[in-house]
This record gives structure tokens, sequence and C-alpha cells, in this order.
């Protein structure tokens, strides 16, 4: 068990099978402490898999992988208590208020009762919602409570927090605003992991990877990647990858 | 706060703040007591009797002013041949005819096997064969009677209604009431409520937080067992209040039968819910695979024995249907566990392999 792994995820050719089907195709790669990682990937290549792999949600069929410098076999306790995670879905319950919902949260990761307040007042004044706590969260808008659910996702804060497509069905402006809060994380520390489907947010990103049918087929900062490919966007390496016969005319 | 107590908190918000969902879950129970003792009872009154007697004569006269003296029938008409009596078992007029032979008298007074032939309009069968048996039970007596003034002696069948003399359908709805409302309760509420977690996406977060699977799901049905426990009180007392239901064995051990059969729901509903995704499902799912079974197979509304083989083999496998035998033995029988056993022990069963395939389903990081 190392105390302050040198890498926030370590994976090494870790894999998982259904049945016959390679969801995860032997990846290998590793994301920084402290860096945004954008783990990129059309629908079905994988990249959901491999976040519940990471996560503890699913165990993998062979290779290895450490998170936080723990063994996702043998330690999914451990990396538990380090990581956080905001669903592709909402993830705040909608029929409780906005304190009730920071409370329950704190209170699974055994924070005390003072720090969940103190750190209830300090997000709530960070996110200006500290009007409301009482409100139940069905009644924000959307991209408040997106904010609200990233931050709730900080609450214990983990070494690294892990967002599946955090932005989908949001407006831009609130993307954006939302983008900020990444790297106000960052900025503190966190290392942040996380898909998307906006190849625009990928340029916003440290590293990226891109998963294509299970595999990962490039891995880098966005401008050694465009660099690499000799592609002006990220949108167009992206294209290019799921569709290789397209690119190969080029 | 624990996490734990933080857990137990969280499901009371959701079923208070729900307020068209507890209220269906208190009143409904309340509700079904009223509707199933006055509505849906299965006992008959107030019969609409024909009588052929083409020969009036003293005895047949006696046995017409029986037929009139008990409540359960109403002379609508008297005729003198059988004629008739089509149309007006067609028309509804008549609910159930007594049709005297020819030479009724004259045979009864010699000794010989006198004929009385009953009709019963059984469109409904349940009420069909509870008017045939009214109607024989006032032609039993008669026949006690002359028997006992030295008349000739006959050999008198004889069919008391054990445990329910009064034939009260009341009475024996009350246990199959339980099991129904449990089940809607337990299974039902359960496989939603966990359903809609998923749907959500909360199921997620808690599942990569440090809860054990364990503290989810006791978290979650513990509020539901403590509603189910409520639900049976309320409609054993109503049941006493208003029907006056009789409860002869043990109320402790009826409870705690009650606790073992919503554990037996909620493992269900776990399972309902751990192979579906969304509410929908569930709700159907939990309709198909416990409420219409529990309806139709426990012998709750329809009685077991007169199901063809097949259904009576399957009847085995709905626990609802054991708890109906042992809560029905409790609460009419007055018997203890020194007879119930054997379902207690079904029952018991029944929820071990449940809880199992329950909890086995729910460790999603091993699938």
């Amino acid at each position: 068990m190392t105390a302050s792994p040198n890498e926030a995820v370590e994976a090494r050719e870790l894999t998982r099978r259904f049945g016959s089907f390679t969801a995860v195709d032997h990846i290998t790669f590793d994301v920084h402490v402290g860096e945004v990682f954008g783990f990129l990937g059309a629908n079905g290549a994988g990249k959901t898999t491999a976040i519940r792999i990471l996560t503890g949600l699913l165990s993998p069929t062979s290779g290895t992988a450490r998170v936080a410098g723990h063994d996702v076999y043998t330690e999914s306790e451990w990396i538990k208590r380090r990581i956080g995670y905001m669903s592709q879905k909402f993830s705040l319950y909608e029929d409780l208020t906005v304190a009730e919902n920071i409370r329950l949260y704190g209170g699974i990761y055994d924070l005390s009762r003072d720090t969940i307040r103190e750190r209830m007042a300090s997000m709530l004044e960070r996110l200006g919602l500290a009007h409301a706590a009482r409100t139940q969260v069905r009644a924000l808008p959307l991209g408040w409570r997106q904010k609200l659910a990233f931050s709730v996702a900080l609450l214990h804060e983990p070494s690294i927090v892990f967002l599946d497509e955090p932005t989908s069905g949001v407006d831009p402006i609130t993307r954006r605003q939302f983008w900020e809060l990444i790297y106000e994380s960052a900025a503190r520390g966190t290392t942040v992991f996380v898909t998307t489907h906006y190849m625009d947010e990928a340029e916003y990103c440290d590293r990226i990877s891109i998963m294509v049918a299970g595999r990962i087929e490039a891995l880098g900062t966005p401008a050694e990647l465009k660099q690499q490919f000799g592609v002006a966007t990220i949108d167009e390496l992206f294209v290019r990858l799921a569709r290789p016969t397209a690119g190969a005319a080029g | 706060m624990s996490a734990f107590a933080g857990l137990l908190r969280k499901e009371w918000l959701h079923i208070l703040r729900d307020r068209r969902t507890l209220l269906v879950v208190i009143f409904m129970p309340i509700l079904q007591v009223v509707l199933f003792g006055y509505a849906i009872r299965t006992d008959v009154s107030a019969i609409r009797l024909a009588i052929v007697d083409p020969s009036p004569d003293a005895s047949t006269i006696e046995l017409r002013s029986r037929f009139g003296a008990t409540d359960a029938f109403r002379i609508v008409s008297v005729l003198p041949n059988a004629g008739t009596l089509d149309r007006l078992f067609a028309s509804g007029a008549v609910q159930e005819a007594v049709v005297f032979d020819a030479d009724f008298a004259n045979r009864l007074a010699r000794g010989l096997p006198a004929r009385i032939l009953i009709v019963a309009d059984a469109s409904e069968p349940n009420s069909g064969s509870a008017m045939e048996s009214y109607a024989l039970g006032v032609i039993q007596g008669y026949e006690r009677d002359i028997a006992v003034k030295g008349g000739a002696v006959r050999i008198i069948p004889e069919a008391r209604m054990r445990f329910n003399p009064t034939r009260a359908s009341s009475n024996l709805f009350v246990p199959g009431l339980i099991a129904f409302v449990l089940t809607i309760i337990s299974a039902l509420m359960t496989a939603i409520s966990l359903t809609r977690e998923k749907e959500t996406g909360t199921m997620e977060i808690l599942l990569v937080s440090p809860l054990r699977p364990i503290q989810i799901i006791v978290g979650k049905v513990l509020a539901y067992l403590v509603i189910g426990f409520v639900s049976v009180l309320l409609v054993v007392a109503e049941a006493r209040l208003i029907f006056a239901v009789p409860l002869r064995g043990s109320l402790l051990l009826l409870l705690a039968e009650g606790v073992l059969f919503i554990l037996t729901s909620l493992s269900l509903g776990i399972l309902i819910s751990s192979r579906t995704s969304s509410q929908r499902v569930a709700m159907i799912g939990a309709l198909a695979g416990t409420m219409l079974p529990t309806i139709l197979l426990s012998g709750f509304i329809f009685p077991i024995e007169s199901m063809p083989w097949p259904l009576r083999f399957i009847s085995n496998i709905v626990p609802a249907k054991w708890f109906v035998l042992i809560a029905r033995g409790i609460m009419l029988k007055g018997v203890g566990l020194e007879y119930l056993w054997p379902q207690t022990l079904i029952l018991f069963a029944m929820t071990i392999v449940l809880v199992a395939a329950a909890t086995r389903s729910f460790r999603v990081r091993l699938a």
C-alpha cells in the first residue's frame, strides 16, 4: 500500500469480458496526481465499464489497476474512501433538501457533524446557494443541481473524483461554469477523471485518452495528439479514430 | 451522525415526503377491510326462493314454512308445477327453487324415500353452492325433527360448518387480506423504491461509497418492515372492531409469523428490483410475481381444494398460501405452533432461500 502514490490511477492490461464480448480490452494508462484527465470514447466503447472497474462497482477479468495507490482486487474498501463519484444520471435525492443531501453524504463518508456543517457552509457560499439550503433539490434548475452534485462528490475531499458525463444535457454557459469548478478542484490538488461527449471539453483537459472498441487508441496532451495525428482539432481526431475507414482515405 | 442512521433517516424522509403513496399505504388496508367485509362477501342472504308444490299436504306446508322462517330465504312464489321455473330463473326473479315430487307426502307417510329437487342459480358458483347447502340444511333439520318424534329412522348426512359456523366470510378473508396487504407494502413498495434509486442514479453513488451492500439493503427495507407491521395491527384491530372477527390464538404468534412473511415479501421485492431497471417494470413484475399469486393462488378468495392439480401444485410455491394457512389457524382455530410448525417451517425455509438469493443478486461487484 503506497501512502502517497505518484499516480492517481495506474491501469495495466486491464480487461473485462461479458461472456464472449470484451468490453475493456487490455487497456494500460496512468492518471497523474492533480491533473484533469479526459476519458473519451464513443457510446459503447467501454468507458463506463472502465469507470465501473476503477470505482469498484465491477471486478476486472484480468490485468491490474491501482486507484489512489490501492489495488482494485483486494483494497476496494480503501479505494471507496478515497474517491468521489458523480454518475451519468443525476445523483442527488430530489425529494430531499440541499442540506439533507449534504448531511446524508457527509454521514455516509463518516464525517463528523462539525465537519459537515463547516463544509456545507463554505460549499453553499461558494456555489451561491446559501439561500437554497432548505429547498428540495427537485426545485433547483438542472445546472445548479449538477454543480451541487459535483460539490457533494467532493465533500469528503477525495484524492480523485470520477465524473461520468457530468455535463450531458446542460446549456453551454452552465457547462463552462461547471468546468471552472473542475479547474478549481484540480487547483486544490484533486485529480479529476472525466468522461465526456463534447470534444471542446476535451481541449480543456491536461491529458486525454480515446477509447475505441474497448482499446485505448490515443493517449497524451491534446496538443501532442493533434501533432501526432496531424489534425486540427480533437473532434477531427475522434471522428478519424472512431471511423478508421474515413480516416484512411485522407 | 453515523452512516447507517443517516440512511434510515433518509428513507423515512422519502416515505413521508411522498404524501400520496403514504396515504395509499395507510388507507388501502383500512379501506380493503371494509370492502371485503361488506361488498365482496360470499355468504348470501334473502335468497329469492320459488317452491313448486304439486300436491300440498301437511308435511310440505310444514317444510315451506321452515323455508320461510329463516333469514336466508325469501319465498317469492309458490307454484303448482315447474312449467314457469325456467322463465323465472332466466329473468333472475328466482335464485333457487325447491321442487317437491308429486307423491312426496304420500311416500313420506309410508316410510319410503321421498324426493325433493333443489335447483340453484349457479352462474355464480360460490353463491350457488352456498344456496344449495342452506336448502339442504333446512331439509335435514326437518328430517331430524321427524326422527326425534318417532318417525322413520334415517341416516342423516351431517355437514357441519366448523370454525366458521355462521359462515361469515369476513372471518375467512381477514387472514388473506393481511397476506395481500403485506405483499403490496413489502414486495411492491420495496421493488419500486429500489428501482427508483437505480433510475435516478443514486444507487450507484451508494454503491461506490464505503457503505456495505447489506447496510444499503437493510437501511432500505427496515422502514417498510415497520410500515408492514403497523398495517397488520391496523387490519387485525379493524377486523375485530367492525366485524368481530375472532382472534382465538396468540396475537404474539400472529405478529411473529407476520414479520416472517414480511421478510419473505421484502426479499421478493429486492429480487424483483435486481432484475429490473425501471420503476414501471418493477411494478409490473411485483404485480405479476407477487400480488396475482397472492390473490389467486393463496386460498385467500378461491379455495385451493377446488383447483385443478397443476394449480394446486403451483400454489405450494406461493408463500402467501402458507401464511394464509398459518393466519387462519391462529385466528379462527386458535391453534399454536404445535399444529402450525410444518407451515411455519416451510415459510421459514422459503424466506431463507429468498433472502440468500436477494443478497446474492445485490452483490453487484461480483457480477
